[in-house]
Parts: structure tokens; sequence; C-alpha cells
């Protein structure tokens, strides 16, 4: 606590936390857009990127922090995640990311159940996350409820500011053999039930009696809203037999995918890339976790670059309390063959572009709002840690509930009282 | 992660155990019977080392796991065994030179915690066989007679770096049987792989696992002071038993006529050799106030606690874990998976190593997380360090090298790099706490097990002829 204290008042920021003007000079500034990497200063003015550029002039009531050369980013993404929709796992009270009513509801939106109060978002953003998308899982029943279904719901970006505001909306699929349960036992019924869905809603004038539907009237409003372009659907899916089904699936329909999970993805690169269809994946996933998934590979990520699929990170399972750990991923993808650029990129603009948020997120532009994070070091490496987070300009506190502990415990450990 | 391990194992558990009931077929045994004896030491370790020329490591930064760092340093390997660290050393005539030149020599990496064999990949039914979760105490059972060594994990979790580990059963149970230590080598047997001559470990758990997997079908135990009275009755039993075989030893000895041997238990077996201190006790426990539960039942019992595991709290009482000599095993910074990993924070290994005498172990419980303990421990130093704690690379490594070696009673024999030890050795092609950081060479007993340059075929039987698996990409 007291080092951090000195160093905030070595650089001049206490006083001013939240100041409206920040001047960052001396940075590598990792913008993410054309303008590719500049040596140079930052300037934060209400809230915005008000210029990138060498010698920018600091206003007179700006704060000054030099970065004395290292890297600032955009801030990171936080993946496919329960975050604010789990504080803690295996309690159902605060567990609220999968729905077992054993039907078909796309019209479930976890971003109702999203508390921006959860002490995992302060966790996040102090390991330079800023956004992420709310993502809900399909889950088998058990204790007395039902099961989900193959639509797991509907799901949002959020920004890690503490505020419930969220942006742009997608839809959840989960195919393949881990769910085959929730299909009656085989995939192939999985794309039989969404033709099924597909149906209800494309041909109203041919809707079997109630009892025999799969969608209630407001999930085939949202259904037919997706199909219209209202957001994109993620298809969770490994198996590369199975993408291919997906694809074909997607390309009849006209549909806006993205897969995720993707185990195999890169042995159908070629089709992913004539299909402009991205690929959300575990980059850490080398093991056949499952006979889905007997093709992973450390080089996923690196191979379905190396064809020009659009690649962006998410870990393996969609708990939120560690999503900070994302970023290694992204540098274990690197050490197997990806660029370094591509592998920031993979955290920062594709996310954005996927779920359509990349005007507020993911990259660092004039005019833009100001949502960056200046790093100790390599922000790809673990060694390296976030100095400053910036949301929408506001530098964000660097205290969660992890740091309370932190010092309440290591001044006992200190004084030998830690018993 | 184990939590939601142990909840599908549970279920796959209890089908397993239903189908199992196969009757065995008669073997013949009769014209060998009048040559078959009891074993002292059963289903014994049948690993040997291939006797290769030395090695020579020229030049490399040598973290020794001793504490010490020692840069542009060589490591005489001979006859599997550490022979030299220093400079300048002489290279023997017939000595493999390795140019260690920007690279970094570390001791094999050890994993005190992982399922691997027990719980592979792929995770179908067939192969789920990590928690025998039938009875809330199982110290009958032991975790290598469940072992697949074609579990893939084994070759990844080698690639980075590990060349011993301990396989534990699950954590549903109280007590959950016996772990064993192996050597990180292909064999088509776990006997192949079996670390000769370490001691076995007994799996217990501490806290929610227990109690949900046995409370919500309301058995015993369904709660913390369910869990503790179930130890504690057990090593009741156990204490009885000791005293018994005792008492007949002292017969026997003594020439004493009535002597009659105990009968023969597998649960108290195993429960003994623990309480003589034979078997090392490892016990999964998240939160503080448990352990130092633990800690007191051990003082009840009188026998001595190796290391807690996961121990999410450790470092709120890590004075209290370095004054009892009890190492806390630990994940960099998994937190919030279930109630009693809610305090968990990254700052925990630091701390713990912080405590004067404290033993901080980094520990998987993964089959990914075994594969880069190296990235774990440098997360942990980098949040120790933030909080202002001097922590050296040369430090660090005894996270993942010594302490867990001490763990597990094989700190005679590997977990350093001093002379006369198992050469287990890891060569890198830069600092190891980087995530950038790969292997180039992995020895074990001076053998080479991985090399990076030469890529060999699938080790394990299962990957072989997968189409999936050809590694073919555009």
């Amino acid at each position: 606590m007291k080092r951090v204290l000195a160093c905030l008042l070595a650089l001049g920021v206490i006083g001013s936390a939240g100041a409206d003007t920040v001047l960052i000079r001396n940075a590598t500034v990792h913008t993410m857009t054309a303008a590719g990497t500049i040596e140079g200063d930052i300037l934060i003015s209400d809230g915005r990127v008000a210029a990138i550029g060498r010698g920018l002039q600091a206003p007179a009531e700006a704060q000054v922090i030099d970065a004395g050369g290292l890297p600032v980013t955009p801030g990171l993404f936080g993946g496919l995640t329960h975050l604010g929709l789990e504080e803690i796992g295996l309690e159902p009270s605060v567990d609220d990311y999968a729905l077992k009513l054993g039907a078909m509801r796309p019209e479930f939106d976890v971003a109702l159940a999203f508390d921006p109060a959860s002490v995992a978002i302060a966790v996040s953003r102090g390991g330079g996350i800023t956004f992420a998308v709310l993502s809900p899982s399909t889950e088998e029943g058990g204790g007395g409820q039902q099961s989900g279904t193959i639509i797991a719901g509907q799901g949002s970006v959020v920004g890690l500011n503490g505020e419930p505001t969220t942006y742009s909306r997608a839809l959840f699929l989960d195919f393949g053999g881990d769910t085959s349960s929730l299909a009656g036992g085989s995939r192939a019924a999985q794309f039989m039930l969404l033709q099924q869905a597909f149906t209800e809603v494309r041909s109203p004038k041919l809707l079997l009696p109630d009892d025999q539907r799969l969608l209630t009237p407001a999930g085939r409003q949202v259904l037919k809203d997706f199909i219209g372009g209202a957001g994109v659907f993620v298809f969770n899916v490994d198996r590369a037999s199975d993408i291919l089904q997906v694809l074909a699936f997607a390309q009849r329909e006209k549909l806006r995918i993205v897969i995720s999970g993707g185990a195999e993805a890169w042995r159908v690169s070629s089709q992913l890339a004539a299909a402009k269809v991205p690929v959300i994946i575990n980059a850490l996933e080398d093991l056949p976790g499952s006979f889905d998934a007997v093709g992973a590979t450390l080089e996923n990520a690196a191979r379905l670059h190396r064809a020009g699929v659009r690649v962006a990170f998410t870990l393996d399972e969609p708990q939120p309390h560690n999503i900070r750990k994302l970023r290694q991923t992204a540098g274990v993808a690197v050490a197997n063959g990806l660029p370094w650029e591509a592998g920031l990129a993979a955290l920062t603009r594709v996310p954005a572009e996927i779920f359509g948020v990349a005007d507020r997120f993911g990259t660092i532009e004039r005019g833009r709002l100001a949502d960056l994070v200046l790093w100790s070091g390599d922000p790809l490496d673990v060694t390296s840690l976030p100095d400053r987070v910036f949301i929408g300009g506001k530098l964000q506190s660097d205290r969660s509930r992890q740091t309370e502990l932190r010092d309440r415990y290591l001044e006992r450990v200190r004084n030998g009282t830690a018993r | 992660m184990a939590n939601t391990r142990s909840v599908g194992s549970v279920l796959l558990g209890m089908v397993v155990a239903a189908g199992c009931a196969a009757t065995p077929t008669p073997q013949p045994q009769a014209t060998h019977a009048a040559n078959v004896v009891p074993v002292a030491s059963p289903y014994p370790s049948t690993y040997q080392p291939k006797q290769v020329p030395p090695t020579l490591i020229r030049g490399a930064t040598v973290l020794t796991g001793t504490g010490e760092r020692l840069d542009a340093a060589d490591v005489l390997i001979v006859a599997g065994r550490i022979k030299a660290v220093g400079r300048n050393l002489q290279a023997p005539a017939d000595a493999q030179i390795v140019d260690g030149h920007d690279r970094w020599v570390t001791p094999g990496l050890i994993d005190v915690h992982s399922h691997l064999g027990v719980y592979p990949s792929p995770q179908v039914r067939g192969n789920s066989d990590g928690n025998e979760a039938s009875n809330p105490v199982t110290a009958n059972v032991w975790a290598e007679h469940s072992i697949w060594p074609q579990d893939p994990g084994f070759t990844t979790a080698r690639i980075g770096g590990i060349t011993a580990m301990q396989i534990l059963p699950g954590s549903a149970n109280l007590i959950g049987g016996r772990s064993v230590v192996l050597k990180n080598v292909p064999s088509v047997t776990y006997q192949g792989m079996k670390f000769p001559g370490a001691p076995q470990g007994l799996k217990m758990a501490c806290g929610e696992n227990p109690k949900r997997v046995y409370g919500s079908d309301k058995k015993f135990p369904e709660t913390r002071m369910g869990n503790v009275a179930g130890y504690r009755a057990q090593w009741i039993e156990a204490q009885e038993y000791v005293r018994d075989q005792d008492e007949y030893q002292r017969k026997i000895a003594a020439g004493e006529k009535d002597a009659k041997p105990v009968k023969r238990d597998l649960r108290l077996d195993t429960l003994a050799a623990a309480l003589r201190g034979e078997i090392l006790v490892h016990q999964h426990c998240y939160r503080a106030d448990e352990m130092a539960t633990v800690i007191d039942m051990s003082k009840e019992f009188g026998y001595h606690v190796a290391a807690f595991h996961h121990a999410s709290e450790a470092y709120k009482i890590a004075n209290l874990l370095a004054e009892n000599h009890v190492c806390a095993a630990m994940w960099a910074d998994w937190w919030g998976f279930k109630m009693e990993s809610y305090d968990g924070i990254p700052e925990n290994i630091a701390l713990v190593d912080a405590a004067p005498g404290g033993c901080a172990i980094v520990h998987s419980d993964s089959e990914e997380g075994i594969q880069r303990l190296n990235q774990e421990a440098g997360k942990a130093m980098t949040a120790g360090r933030r909080a202002g704690l001097a922590i050296s690379p040369e430090h660090a490594i005894t996270w993942l090298t010594a302490n867990p070696a001490k763990a597990l009673g094989i700190l005679d024999q590997t977990g350093t790099l001093e002379p006369g030890k198992m050469a287990d050795v890891v060569v890198w092609n830069r600092d190891p706490f980087s995530v950038y950081a790969l292997t180039d060479l992995v020895f074990i007993d001076g053998v080479v097990q991985y090399d990076r340059a030469h890529p060999a075929p699938p080790v394990s039987d299962f990957l072989l002829g997968q189409p999936a698996a050809a590694g073919v990409g555009p």
C-alpha cells in the first residue's frame, strides 16, 4: 500500500484522480488501428482521446504521466463470461447465467441479471480488462430442475466501469457432443431442432399446435430480430465436422455468426476464412478433452490467423473470476506462432468488431472514449501488470476486494502474526 | 477446475461402481501357489532409466533450486545423476554437449497435485476414475490402480518441464485414498513410471466437496463439523490398529505363543502407515480456519500434515503454517469458483513464502495448469513484487522444484541441481518465468525425454491414427 501511495504521489496523480485532462508522455501506444504503434504521447480530455502524437503540449490543467516508454494498449477484452452473473460458483442464489426450464427460450437475456457491483469486476479491471461479453450457458438439469436447451439465450457487451450499461446483443447456441443430451441425445437433433425453430419464425402459417411448438411468441420475435441482423449468433462448437455443418446452416439461413470454442477450427480454416466467420478460441486448449477436440493444438490461433480467419480469445470456462488470465492465453498463442500484434488484436479490436462495438471498445483513436491501460511491461507477459487503467478517460481505482485482503494480511505476515 | 470435476465424477463414479461388478475370471494359479509369498511393497516400480552418455550443458543461466543463480555456468550429468554445477567444467570424452548460451537451466518441475491418468483426456465416462465417491472414507483405494498411462496429458506436461508429479485421488471423500508419485516418463504401465522409493501420500479433503457429495443426499457428512468427526473416528480406529499390530510384534519378538496376527484391513493399513509417517498426508483445504483445525487434529493423533492443497486462505495463517512445518500448495490466481475459494488472492503464494520458514508450492490440479507451472510462478512472483516483497527468480523456482520435492519426501533424490541427485533437468529457451518461455530439452534421470528441435510422434497410443490429431495445418 505504501509503495503504491508513493508511486501515485511521485506521479502527481493523487488529489486529481478522475481529472478530466491527462497527458501520458513517452508511451509505446498500440492503437490497434491503421495507425499502428506510435512512440509518443496521448492526451485525454473530456473522457476522450484528444490527441496522439509526439511532443504534445500539456494543457495547463493536465495531469502528466511519464510512461517511460512503457506500452499503452486499449482496455482488454475479458472473453465470453459470467461476469456479474456468477458471484460465486456452485451457489445457485448468485448464479444467474443458465436457464433450466426445459424449453427453448431465446428471449432469455442475462443482461437483466448483470450486477455491476460484483467484486469480480474491480478484480478484473485491475488486470487491465475494460469490456467483456456477458454470456449465458446451457446446463443440464438435476435436483428437480429441467435442462437447458441448445439455445442458451442472449448476452451483451458490458464495460467494466461499474455501470450497468450494456452494448449490442448476441444469441448463444451450444452444439456438439457436450450438449447432445440437450437435444434428445444426438448432435444431429441439434440441427433438426434449430431448423424447426427457424421454420416457426420464417413460416408462421406452418405453425404446429401450441403444445408442439418450440418457441413462445416472444421467442419467435427475438429469433426473428436476430435473423434480421439484431446481433450475432455465437455457436459454441469444437469438432471440425460440426463447424462445417454450422457454416452450411448459417449460409443457408444467411446469418451473421461467430464460432466459439473451435478446438478443431484450424482444420476447417479455409472454409471459415471463405465464409468470413471469426473464431473465439481458448488458446490453451491442446488436449483431446473430448472426442470433439481430438485435433486440439496450441497452434490453433496461429494456423487460423495464417489462413486469414479473425481470431479472438476466451477462457475454457465462462467462470468470471479469473478472466484477467486471458492475456496469458494470448501470450501462449504468441509463443506458439501467432504474431504478437494479432495476439493483442485478439484481446482488443477483433472481439469489439465481432460484437459490433468497435466504435466504443478495442482501439485507441482520436475522438473515441479513452479506455486504455498503461502497462509495467509487455502486456501479454505474465510478469507485467497494469500500472494505470482508464475507462471513459477516468483513471480507475486500483482497489478491489482482493487488494483489501492483501493489505490486511500483508501487514500480519510482516509482523509475524498471521496465525 | 477441481470443483466441477468432482461434481461430474461423483455421478460417473456411481455409474462405474454399478457397472463393475462383473464376475472375475478364475485364474489358474495352483501350479505356482507354492512359490507365492506376500510382497512387502506390492505393485513395485519397474522404472529403470536408460543408460546414456554424459551430458554437459555449457554457459547457461542456472537456477539450482537451492536458492542460487549461476550465470554462464555449466551443468554436468553423468550416469543419470548431477555430477557437478559450476564454471568451466570439463566434459568427459563421450559427453554430449548442449549449448546453454541464452538459455536457462532449472531442476525438473514437480507438481504435487495432479489427476493425470485418473481423470485423463478425453474426459469420457469410461476413463473417469479419480473419485471413489461411494463412501466418504476410502483409505483403502490407491490412485495408481486408476492410472491410464496413455493419458496424452502426461506428454503435454512433460513438454512443460514436469519431470515428477503426485497423482492423487479426487476430493469427494474425507479420506480419498493413497496417492502415488510418478516420474513423467512414457510407459505402458504405471509401475514403469513409479518414482523409485518415493513414499505414497494420503489424500484427505476439507470443506465443501465431501459436504456436497454426501450431504446433498442426506448422507454423512453434511456439515464441516461432520467432516471433522468423520476424520477423527477414522484416526481412533487407526490408532487401535497400530496398537494391536505393535502388540503382536512385541509378542512375536518375546516368543509368546498366543501371538495372533491382526486381521488385515486395507483401509486401516493406509491410515496406520500415515500415523507412522510412512505415508505423507496431503489435505485439500481452502479456508484458514479449517487448516488450523486440521493442524490441531494432527497433534491430537500424532501425525504430520505434509501440505495443504489449494489453500486459498493460506496467506491468512502463513506464520502458523510455517511454525508447524506445513507446506501450502496453491494456484497463482484462481478464486471464487466456490464459496471456500472466495478469499483467494494473487499474493497468496508470495505471502506464504514471506513468513519465516514458509514452504510455498505452486501446484496445478489441472491438465492445463501443469503444462505451465513456470508461468503460474511468474504471476505469483509478479504479484508479490507489486506488494513490495523482494522475490528473485532463483528463489521463486523453489516453489516448483525443491519445495514440492520436500512435501513429497523426495528432496534427497530430486528437486535441486545438487551433485548426486537424479538428473531431472530442464533447459529453457529463455527466462522460464516469461509467458514466451519454452522448454528446449527435458531430462529425466539424465535421459532426454523431450527435445523441441526433434519432435517425436505422439507418445500416447490414444492419439495414434486419429486423423484429427495429425497436426497438418494450412
